[in-house]
This record gives structure tokens, C-alpha cells and sequence, in this order.
């Protein structure tokens, strides 16, 4: 028997519904396999991985805390991916927006002041951008590839952090930790409840998705990004800047970081240490893809990609698995994420058999 | 009507073929379905042993995949293939081969960087002694009136050579049945009649030729014998020397063309488009560089750029349009005004439009739909409003431009890609027209558009410049430059002729300027963007 590939003359309707169920249900099936093969019962170790996480208000309120981030980094990606401007470096940006914001919280004169917080969120948005601003005139001046850049900013932004929280920042109070001192109140978002973890910068990635819809799905920018992503040479061909589209691109991913960097310091950590990021920048690039760089999408995959941290975490600590599995998990759900989406386009076709 | 009487409805009728001579190769009922379209519906036909047999029909007629399922890279849903009375079984490009069946394809899969003897060695069977190979190259070459050196690199010879290098490549197979799809759309028209005379030769010896066109005059002068393709089906035989063209135009497209209608110009007082003294280095070494162009256009009439591709078309055409800058401001002019250091969309706005040749990713973008296409040059007849863009004022332009210009698509909403290559290309010169241009350049207004739209589109062409736009076009195809324009230039090794007028010139005239230039560039760019 003989098969072969073809591509579809329409994309599948249904398929393009149908891609991510079915890749979530396979996911399942392989993860039952895995728990399986480690000697767990896979029902057990689902429930322990997916449902138990979320079962009480602070499980959800971790989720959400920790999807936030997630979704306002993907979200400033995707514009830059879909103009096919490759930062890699939102981690670094991540860095710099938290470093720019604690120095605010930090040194302001009157620590009381009610500006301290939007001055923090400004302070954090404008590092974000300087530090993208580096590729981004290096891609547009110099045609350097800033992928490299980027990814090499960000061991600069996380040795600079380093450097701060052992040195000159170091918390003269804090027992000779590597970490600053803590936030002013009015340097922090204020919780919902003190009980809980989640507070007010939820907003912030709330009108970032609506905002990334609007330039992404109406703008005439955000259409001119999205022809030099898919063609080259019609953005060419109708006289759209390629500089535009880059310096666009890297700054609203660097915005989106920086701010991002800025909520975790003035919401769930409150001063700066070494380790302020469990890698949220490079897991939003997944983030974008998953959610197929729209930004209801990275809404949908944002919240996945959290709940695979969450349940991570809870089947290290309640089953004892080792913490690569969270990893596994992602990958395997990429893997089968990128593998439905390619049956959108394609079909496999049976050959009649020849004699 | 003399020549209606000998149309023959069926294949099977051809009273002046011998009935008794086995056929070098014989189809039987072919029938090739793709999804949505049949490609093959029936086909039957034969051919004889040094026969030179032409196959005509529109793009989409089901030619390429007919010979594809000859020479074996395609397999037919049913049928039966003879060679020399004996049925194939299981058939593919090994056999053919095997049996001698050989085939020269529209584009050719040369490697660049290495030498015509090291791309002939890697299809030959047998052992490798490129010294005995590239004798035997020379010998063959000559014996047939296509002297080609086996030691030059293949990036430094032009399309015609290379061509010559696919056919030599074949006939050192010692071919029984040579295919030749579309040969002649990149040769001049001094090089067709050298090809032409390699193929009377082959034939001569037995050879039987399958000759794939949609050029009647070509097919007239060459062939013995045409089978006529229309949406997948036998429509009829010819013996193209006894009926007239008319009559096989009307054979390939199932009705009447109509007549074209070409007025006197009325040329505007001042030039729209001036380029004086241009100059620019090639952009790779397989380009061509330009060497002091000099050209003007004038509103009120066509200008065509003839010459062999690769000639510095695509330089030149990219500095007008803007895609790329020229060194001096001032050596392109549009409506007076220097506009050589500004980029495509500042030239669209002093009035420009441009049809590329390349139309998925170039003239549009293939996921996007038709609406979305709209706004990529038309955004600026209000489709953006606010930095927003207005989807239903866009999805009204690319409505009225459907209807227009008669696309058949499923409508605004169809995505670029889904359109055949002739109605995509209706869909960006209707666009393009709509932005009523005082300059339009067009770069092969034609390709891959069936017989149909070309001449709707050449009509369109004609009548925007009586509407008092300058049109400047480029295009390898002579017979259209001569249908419509009003002055020609040809290029040549990245210069430029004097002005022709087209009513005082004639082909050999142009012809010769071709290759007096040194005719065959190097010929470097292919056609990489444009699927057939």
C-alpha cells in the first residue's frame, strides 16, 4: 500500500477546529503512556498533573499569575513573528523592564508617592524597548541576524542583574543574600485578596490581548507586518519598509517583556534576585506559535502552557516525579500541536496500487 | 471554409497517416483526475515513428500532465500506454528511459556551479570518465547544429544554451521519442529556427518528436501531425499545414477570439517616464548589470522592452518601480519629477502602478485573500481609514475588480493562492488599472494566461493607454509586443536600442537587434516565482 502527502485545495474547516482537540487528546494519550511506563497510574498522575492544580482559589489564582506574563510576552512576540522578526530575546527584556522598574521603586524620592507605580510600568516598558532597540538598529542598520542578538542580550541583561543584586543593589539589610531590598507598598500592585497571590496587573495583559488583536487583525500596520512576514517581495512590491516592520516588531516585543518583567517584581516577588523569571520569555515563544500568533490563541495557550508549569510543580511534589517531566510535556504537546496543524494543509492520499 | 473540412472530431480519423505502421507510441483511454478537476478526460492518441507531433492547447488544457504520465512522473487513473506495440506496465522515468523515451522540460533542473559535461555525467548510466563524456558531447552537439562547450559552467551560459544543454543531454540518449514542452518561449527568433532545423534533422532519423506549444505559428511551420487539447479532452486532429491558424485558435479555446482593437495614440506633449544615461551593477552574479539606459515613455501610448530573458529586464524593471533604488535621483523621471531615490509606494503616489511578472509573492500574497490583496497597493483609495483598515470598503474594490475584470473566484474572500495563474493575474492588473495610473509598467502582461485572457488583458493594456496612461511593457513574447505596442526597444546585455516604431520594423529587424547585443545574456534569473 502506498500513501502520499498532498496539499489540500482549500485548508479544512474542520480541521482547523479539530487540530488542537485532537492534539490535546493525544497529549493525554502519550502522557498516560509516560506516567504509565514510570510505574504511575495514569489516571492518578493526570488528575494529579491537570485538575488538581486548579482545585482551589489559590490554584487558580497561580494559574492566572503565572499565565499573565506568559500571554503579555507572547502577545508582543507575535507582532514581531508575524513580520517574520525573530526576537528570541523577550527573557533578557524580561530582565531589564524588572531592573529599570525595581531601580524607580528603589530610589525614588518619596517612597510614598502614588506615581512610584506608573513611573515603575513606564521605566519598565521604555528598558524593554532600549534593549530591543539594539537588534533592531543592528537588523536594520546592519542586516545583523537578530536572533544571535537577541539571544546574546539576554545572558548580558541576566549577568548585569546578577552583578546588581551581588553588588552595588545588594540589600544592606539582607543578610548577604543576593537581593535587593524589598518594594515600597506604593512600588507593588495591590493583590485581590492578601490570601492570595494574583493582583491588579492582570489588566495590563487584559487590554495588551485586546490591543495585539487590534493592530494585528485591523491596523494597517500591523497588515503591512503581516505581508512582509508572509511575502518578502510584496511588501517590497508596494513600497512597505522592511525597517518599519523590524523596528516595530522588536520594540513591541521588548515593551511587552519589560512590562511583564516590571509586573513580577512589583506583584508575586516584590525586590529583585538572580532567578525573577522561571524562563517566561523563551516559554511565550512557544506561547505564540501554540496560539498561532493571534491573540485570542495565545490567550487559550497561554493558560495551557500554565497550567503545564502548575501541574509540573505538583506532580514533583505530590507524585515525586522529576521536574523534566513539565518539559516532556511541553514538547510532546508541541510536537503533536505542530503535527495536527499540518492536516490543515495537507492530506494524506492512499495510491491505487499499480500492477 | 477550406479548412474546416479537414478538422477531424475524432483522433482515430487521420487519412494521411499510414493506418498500417506501428505507432512509436500509442495512449489508449487515459483519464488523470486531480482533486476538483479531471486533467486527462479520455485521451487517446498515437505517434508515429519519425513523426514531429505537435500537442496544442491552452494553459490548463491538460498538456504537462499528458506528458508527465508519458514519460512516467505521473501515473494515470486508467488507461493503457503502447511503445512500439508493446502496452507498459508499471511505468516511470526508468523505463521511459529504457525504452528511449525522452523529455526536455519547460524549466530546466540544471546545476548552476558546475560544468555542462559534470550535469550530463549525473544522468548518464554507466561509468564516469568525463574526458570520453565531454568528446562525445562536442561530437553530438555539432552533429546537430547546437555547438555547445562541454567545459563551460552552466551560470555562465544563457537560456538558449541551456536549453541546448538539456537537448544534447537527451540525445546522447539516442532518443526514440523526444518531448519537448513550450522550448521556444525563451529563444530569439533567429535561435527558434536553429532548434527547428536540430528537429527536422532528429526526425529524419526516425526520431519521433512530441511537441508541446500553444504557438500556432510554430506549430504550423514544424509539425506533421497536432492533437488539440481542451479541459482534459481530445477536441480534434490536425495536419496544421492544411488548416489555418484562426481555425486552430478556434480548436484551443472552443470560440471565437475577438478582434483586437488597436487606435491610433495620441502621444502627450511631455514624456511620463524618462530614464536618461541609467546605470546599476547586476544585484548577484547571475544578473545582469544595466549600461546607460535611455528610454521615454508618453501618455497616450505603449512602449515594449523586447528581448531574451535575463537580458537586465528584472534590474530594470525593479528600478522603475522602486523596488530598487537607482544611484542618482535624476536618472529616472516620472511626470518630470526625479524620483530615483524614492522607494515604491512615494512613485505610486506620483501616479505609478506596476504589474510584476512573479504574481504569488511578488503581485500578491498567496495565503491572504483577495480583499486583503486589494490593500496592498489600493489602500490608498480610501480602503484605510483612521491607520485602520477598512475591510468592507476593501472587500467592495476587490468585488467590483472580480466583476470587472470577469475573475473567476468564489469572491473576495478566496485566498490568492486558489486562483488559477490567469485569473490572479486579471485580479492584479484589474487592480492596478482601478488605481488609475498615469504610468503603468507591466512586466509579461501574459504568462501563463490562457489565450482568452491574454487578450482581454492585451485589450485592457490598449485601452488604458488611449485613456491617456503611458504603459510601459516587457515581455518575451514578440508576437505580443507587435500586437500592441506603439514603439519598441530591445534590450541586450543590460543596454538598450533606439526606439523602433512598430508599423516601420518587423521581427527580423528585432530579432536581429537581439542577438546583435549578444542576444543570449547570461541569462542567469529564472522564473522561480511563477507556477504554470
Amino acid at each position: 500500500m502506498r500513501f502520499r502527502i498532498e496539499q489540500r485545495p482549500e485548508p479544512s474547516a474542520t480541521m482547523r477546529v479539530a487540530a488542537p482537540v485532537i492534539a490535546a487528546l493525544l497529549t493525554l494519550l502519550a502522557g498516560s503512556l509516560l506516567f504509565a511506563a514510570l510505574g504511575y497510574n495514569p489516571v492518578d498522575a493526570l488528575y494529579a498533573f491537570f485538575i488538581a492544580p486548579l482545585n482551589s482559589i489559590n490554584g487558580l489564582s497561580e494559574w492566572l499569575l503565572k499565565a499573565s506574563p506568559l500571554i503579555l510576552i507572547a502577545c508582543g512576540l507575535a507582532i514581531g513573528f508575524r513580520a517574520n522578526v525573530w526576537n528570541i530575546g523577550a527573557e533578557g527584556q524580561l530582565i531589564v523592564g524588572a531592573i529599570a522598574a525595581t531601580g524607580v521603586g528603589l530610589f525614588y524620592p518619596d517612597p510614598e508617592s502614588s506615581l512610584i507605580l506608573p513611573l515603575m510600568l513606564l521605566a519598565g516598558a521604555l528598558a524593554g524597548i532600549a534593549w530591543a532597540a539594539i537588534p533592531a538598529f543592528l537588523r536594520a542598520r546592519m542586516n545583523t541576524n537578530e536572533i544571535l542578538v537577541t539571544l546574546m542580550l539576554t545572558y548580558i541583561a541576566s549577568l548585569l542583574l546578577s552583578w546588581l543584586v551581588h553588588g552595588p543593589w545588594r540589600d544592606p539589610m539582607g543578610f548577604n543574600y543576593p537581593q535587593t531590598a524589598l518594594l515600597p507598598a506604593a512600588g507593588m500592585f495591590e493583590p485581590f485578596d492578601y490570601s492570595y497571590r494574583l493582583n491588579s496587573s492582570i489588566f495590563i495583559t487584559v487590554i495588551a490581548v485586546f490591543l495585539t488583536w487590534l493592530f494585528t487583525d485591523r491596523s494597517f500596520l500591523g497588515y503591512k507586518m503581516s505581508v512582509g512576514g508572509a511575502a518578502p517581495l510584496a511588501a517590497r512590491y508596494a513600497g512597505f519598509r522592511e525597517s518599519a516592520a523590524v523596528w516595530t516588531g522588536l520594540l513591541a516585543g521588548g515593551a511587552a517583556a519589560g512590562i511583564a518583567g516590571m509586573a513580577e517584581v512589583a506583584g508575586p516577588l516584590g525586590q529583585l534576585s538572580p532567578q525573577i523569571s522561571p524562563g517566561y520569555g523563551f516559554a511565550a515563544i512557544i506561547v505564540a506559535f501554540v496560539g498561532r500568533l493571534n491573540a485570542f490563541g495565545i490567550v487559550l495557550s497561554g493558560l495551557l502552557m500554565s497550567l503545564l508549569f502548575l501541574g509540573g510543580e505538583a506532580v514533583q511534589l505530590g507524585l515525586g516525579l522529576p521536574s523534566a517531566i513539565t518539559r516532556i510535556f511541553q514538547g510532546i504537546l508541541l510536537f503533536l500541536l505542530l503535527a495536527a496543524d499540518f492536516f490543515i494543509f495537507y492530506r494524506i492520499r492512499r495510491l491505487p496500487e499499480h500492477a | 471554409m477550406a479548412g474546416a473540412g479537414l478538422l477531424h472530431p475524432s483522433p482515430q480519423s487521420s487519412p494521411f497517416r499510414f493506418k498500417d505502421m506501428i505507432p512509436r507510441l500509442e495512449l489508449r483511454n487515459i483519464t488523470k483526475r486531480y482533486p476538483g478537476i479531471i486533467a486527462n478526460d479520455d485521451i487517446s492518441m498515437s505517434i508515429l515513428p519519425g513523426e514531429i507531433h505537435a500537442v496544442l492547447g491552452e494553459n490548463g488544457a491538460g498538456k504537462s500532465t499528458l506528458m508527465k504520465i508519458i514519460y512516467g512522473a505521473a501515473q494515470a487513473d486508467s488507461g493503457e500506454i503502447f511503445c512500439d506495440g508493446k502496452r507498459i506496465e508499471a511505468h516511470n522515468p526508468a523505463v521511459s528511459r529504457a525504452l528511449g523515451i525522452e523529455m526536455v522540460y519547460q524549466h530546466f533542473a540544471l546545476f548552476e556551479s558546475v560544468s555542462v559535461a559534470e550535469n550530463i555525467a549525473l544522468s548518464m548510466k554507466g561509468r564516469f570518465d568525463l574526458p570520453a563524456l565531454a568528446a562525445e558531447i562536442t561530437e553530438v552537439s555539432r552533429k546537430y547544429g547546437m555547438p555547445i562547450d562541454p567545459h563551460r559552467h552552466v551560470h555562465d551560459l544563457s537560456v538558449g544554451e541551456r536549453q541546448r544543454v538539456e537537448i544534447v543531454r537527451c540525445l546522447l540518449q539516442k532518443p526514440k521519442l523526444l518531448i519537448l514542452d513550450e522550448p521556444t518561449s525563451v529563444l530569439t527568433p533567429q535561435a527558434v529556427e536553429k532548434l527547428f532545423e536540430t528537429l527536422r534533422q532528429l526526425a529524419g532519423e526516425g526520431c519521433s518528436i512530441l511537441y508541446i506549444s500553444h504557438k500556432l505559428e510554430e506549430v504550423q511551420e514544424l509539425c506533421d501531425f497536432a492533437t488539440v487539447l481542451r479541459n482534459g479532452k481530445v477536441i480534434g486532429t490536425a495536419n496544421p499545414r492544411e488548416v489555418t491558424s484562426l481555425d486552430l485558435a478556434r480548436m484551443m479555446v472552443g470560440a471565437s477570439l475577438p478582434e483586437m482593437q488597436v487606435t491610433a495614440p495620441s502621444r502627450s506633449a511631455e514624456p511620463v517616464l524618462e530614464v536618461r544615461g541609467l546605470s546599476a551593477p547586476a544585484r548577484d552574479r547571475y544578473g545582469m548589470g544595466l549600461n546607460d539606459i535611455s528610454l521615454s515613455v508618453y501618455g497616450g501610448e505603449i512602449v515594449g522592452l523586447a528581448g531574451v530573458s535575463g537580458n537586465g529586464q528584472a534590474e530594470l524593471v525593479s528600478l522603475l518601480s522602486g523596488e530598487r533604488l537607482s544611484p542618482e535621483a535624476d536618472a529616472i523621471r516620472v511626470g518630470g519629477k526625479a524620483v530615483g531615490r524614492l522607494d515604491a509606494s512615494e512613485r505610486r503616489k506620483l501616479g505609478m502602478a506596476f504589474v510584476p511578472e512573479e504574481r504569488l509573492g511578488r503581485g500578491a500574497v498567496p495565503p491572504h485573500t483577495l480583499w486583503e490583496n486589494a490593500v496592498l497597493t489600493a489602500h490608498r483609495l480610501g480602503l484605510v481609514r483612521g491607520g485602520m483598515v477598512d475591510r468592507g470598503r476593501a472587500a467592495g474594490f476587490a468585488g467590483g475588480v472580480i466583476e470587472r475584470f470577469s475573475v473567476k473566484a468564489k469572491g473576495p474572500q478566496a485566498s490568492a493562492q486558489s486562483l488559477s495563474g490567469g485569473n490572479l493575474q486579471k485580479y492584479i492588473v484589474g487592480r492596478e488599472i482601478a488605481l488609475n495610473p498615469k504610468l503603468l509598467l507591466v512586466s509579461q502582461p501574459t504568462w501563463g494566461v490562457d489565450v482568452g485572457a491574454a487578450a482581454f488583458i492585451r485589450q485592457t493594456l490598449v485601452d488604458v493607454s488611449r485613456a491617456g496612461a503611458a504603459v510601459f511593457i516587457v515581455s518575451e513574447e514578440l508576437d505580443e509586443l507587435f500586437e500592441i505596442c506603439d514603439r519598441l526597444l530591445v534590450i541586450g546585455q543590460g543596454r538598450i536600442s533606439q526606439p523602433l516604431i512598430r508599423s516601420e520594423t518587423n521581427r527580423e529587424e528585432v530579432g536581429l537587434l537581439m542577438t546583435r547585443f549578444g542576444g543570449n545574456g547570461n541569462g542567469g534569473r529564472e522564473r522561480l516565482a511563477v507556477q504554470d
